[in-house]
């Protein structure tokens, strides 16, 4: 990431500041009636960073995202996109920001072309470059060959990259992308993260993400674990998992007795043995497994490490597994509005 | 399908590209898109342009005829009724369209694609402001394909005459399309469309004199279609047939009476003036409605 250059494009569509975060929130706070769904948060985004925001469904992500999408007006707090105010300069925020929305906001009864087509009249991409930009575009997500298909023939999983090279199109300065893999099967899931990931290598772009599956938040750079409207912890992914305890070893050998002796003896480890398999923990299991077979005198015949998973993160900042929280989090959903129904006659 | 992106791009080629800041002529831009996107649509919806056409002809040669064939015995013997009903027909299809190019705002906001264009970098009002004139378009094309109709009821397709239906239409299509952009915007569902048609298009329609003459209304009824601003649009439309067919002093009185403000006939220039101021207003309300951001 460091290898990117900054500001080749700064000439051509200039930031509200040099030095900038890329998006940075304070105390932003949104109330829908009874509801606060955002609870007052704060953050920061690097320029170039890809941040995800990990939540159960109802936990103020897409709230979040409208709020600095400039969609939706804050109740409170602030928040910059590009150095610009997302209440006071809505314009300047719009210029720079791509989106890819949770449900498609493609036209169906257009052909893929006219979509994007129709996006590049939107934000003025110069005539010149629109033809040769379209196919870049195209050609990124691997739809160039089905250009002037109608968008309703697409499958869920065509839409949506045909949706990423839309946000693409104008070259924005931060990416948002709510919920980009909902409603897709798992192998369609990773062929948008495939894209994603070459994106975050390829283009010098700010992406702005939420999820609420915890495989893919593994894709960020740092996360920020929201729920029940408030941040509850940033990090990145590893230091997360880290902070949450240690790695598992296991590991099978010729003679299990004499490796757990030497485990014993040499790292000071108490390890544990069961239907032939060693297992340990550890706080860091890939830089401990090479000293492992350097060190130990048994040849060893097999050897897996697994880290704590962002499950386990989850878990333990917030007490529960995300599970739990989205089936309380749609009761509690359900009982406003079963409150509100009430209050209405 | 390949997962591998195949593009050769640098660094460079992304960045440089220069996007819309909100001037006038990003506005233009946005104005033709969606226009654009109207037309398009349109012309890619056959069975809609078909099924819209067939309730005019409907209403001309089946209501028509049959309303003619009393009104033959009355005081208007002698006298084509579906030529009486030719330009209330074209009013229907110009405001059924425009009601429905209007309200598909609705099935925009259900199916996402009015996200895409909120949240672009133009002003609210380029995006109303286009759906205005497109969904104008849409309606003023169909309506004006009800044109080929005009020898079969007795309306000759004079030039003078088919520019004059053709600029009269025009407006019809542009107030009625902005009235319609209007209540879909503070409509969240389609399902409400039905009370749309029933409680505001279908009145409408009826008091505007389009299907009967104005001309032996109960004191209530005349007072209601006098209200309605259809009604200074299809008066217009009939008041430019009626010049073209030269029907006798008699039937003129019974089918195209004056329509009149406390005992004063209204010229037709001041119809065509207020149509035009109310939906300059309309499409002000509908762009302030838009502009407003939750």
């Amino acid at each position: 990431m460091a290898t990117r250059t900054e500001g080749a494009s700064d000439d051509l569509v200039t930031s509200g500041g040099g030095d900038q975060p890329a998006i940075r929130v304070d105390g932003l706070r949104r109330r829908f009636g009874e509801l606060e769904a955002v609870r007052g948060i704060s953050f920061e985004v690097a320029r170039g960073e890809t941040f995800g925001f990990l939540g159960p469904n109802g936990a103020g992500k897409s709230t979040t995202i409208s709020m600095l999408c400039t969609l939706l007006r804050p109740s409170g707090g602030s928040a910059q996109v590009d150095g610009f105010d997302v209440v006071k300069q809505q314009t300047d925020v719009r210029r720079r920001i791509g989106l890819v929305f949770q449900d498609t906001t493609l036209d169906d009864y257009l052909t893929a072309d006219e979509n994007l087509r129709f996006h590049a009249e939107l934000y003025g991409v110069p005539k010149p470059v629109v033809a040769s930009r379209i196919e870049q575009v195209m050609q990124m997500v691997g739809l160039w060959e089905r250009r002037t298909s109608l968008v309703r023939t697409f499958s869920g999983g065509m839409k949506r990259r045909l949706e990423i090279a839309r946000g693409l199109l104008h070259s924005p300065r931060v990416l948002f992308l709510d919920e980009p893999t909902v409603g897709l099967d798992p192998q369609t899931r990773s062929h948008i993260w495939g894209y994603i990931d070459e994106l975050r290598r390829r283009e010098a772009i700010t992406m702005f993400l939420t999820t609420h599956y915890m495989d893919e938040a593994e894709h960020c750079d740092r996360i920020a674990i929201i729920d029940n409207g408030e941040v509850v912890v940033i990090d990145t992914p590893e230091a997360l998992k880290a902070s949450v305890g240690r790695d598992r070893v296991q590991i099978q050998t010729d003679d299990d007795e004499r490796a757990i002796r030497e485990l014993r003896d040499r790292f000071g480890i108490e390890a544990s043995i069961s239907e032939g398999t060693i297992t340990l923990h550890v706080s860091e299991g890939e830089k401990f497994v090479p000293r492992l077979f350097a060190e130990l005198d048994v040849p060893i015949r097999s050897v897996s490490v697994a880290r704590p998973t962002l499950d386990d993160v989850f878990m333990t900042y917030t007490g529960r597994t995300i599970r739990d929280a989205e089936a309380s989090g749609g009761e509690m959903l359900r009982s406003s509005v079963f409150i509100r129904a009430n209050r209405g006659r | 399908m390949t997962t591998a992106a195949t593009t050769t791009t640098t660094r460079t080629e992304v960045a440089g590209v220069r996007v819309a800041g909100g001037t006038v002529r990003d506005d233009l831009r946005a104005v033709r898109m969606v226009w654009k996107r109207e037309l398009i649509r349109f012309s890619r919806s056959r069975a809609r342009i078909v099924t819209s056409l067939a309730q005019p002809v409907l209403y001309l040669f089946v209501l028509g005829s049959g309303i003619g064939s009393l009104a033959a015995t009355g005081a208007t013997r002698g006298f084509d009724f579906r030529t009486f009903m030719f330009p209330g027909v074209i009013a229907l299809t110009v405001l059924f369209t425009s009601i429905f190019s209007a309200v598909s705002i609705v099935w925009d906001r259900e199916f996402g694609f009015l996200r895409e264009m909120l949240v672009a970098p133009v002003r609210r009002g380029a995006l109303v402001t286009g759906k205005c004139i497109g969904g104008a378009s849409v309606a003023t094309v169909q309506g004006s394909l009800m044109l080929l109709l005009a020898p079969a009821v007795g309306v000759p397709w004079s030039p003078v005459l088919l520019v004059e239906l053709l600029l009269i239409m025009a407006l019809t299509a542009f107030t009625m399309t902005s009235l319609g952009i209007v209540i879909a915007s503070r409509m969240q569902q389609v399902e409400s469309f039905q009370f749309v048609m029933q409680l505001l298009v279908l009145p409408m329609f009826f008091l505007s004199g389009a299907v009967f003459p104005l001309s032996r209304l109960p004191r209530w009824l005349s007072i209601a279609s006098k209200i309605d601003p259809l009604t200074y649009l299809v008066n217009p439309l009939r008041r430019v047939v009626f010049a073209h067919v030269h029907p006798s002093a008699r039937v003129r009185a019974e089918l195209l009476p004056p329509i009149t403000w406390n005992g004063w006939p209204v010229p037709m220039w001041l119809e065509l003036v207020a149509a035009g101021a109310l939906a300059l207003t309309l499409v002000g309300v509908a762009v302030r409605l838009f502009s407003h951001t939750d």
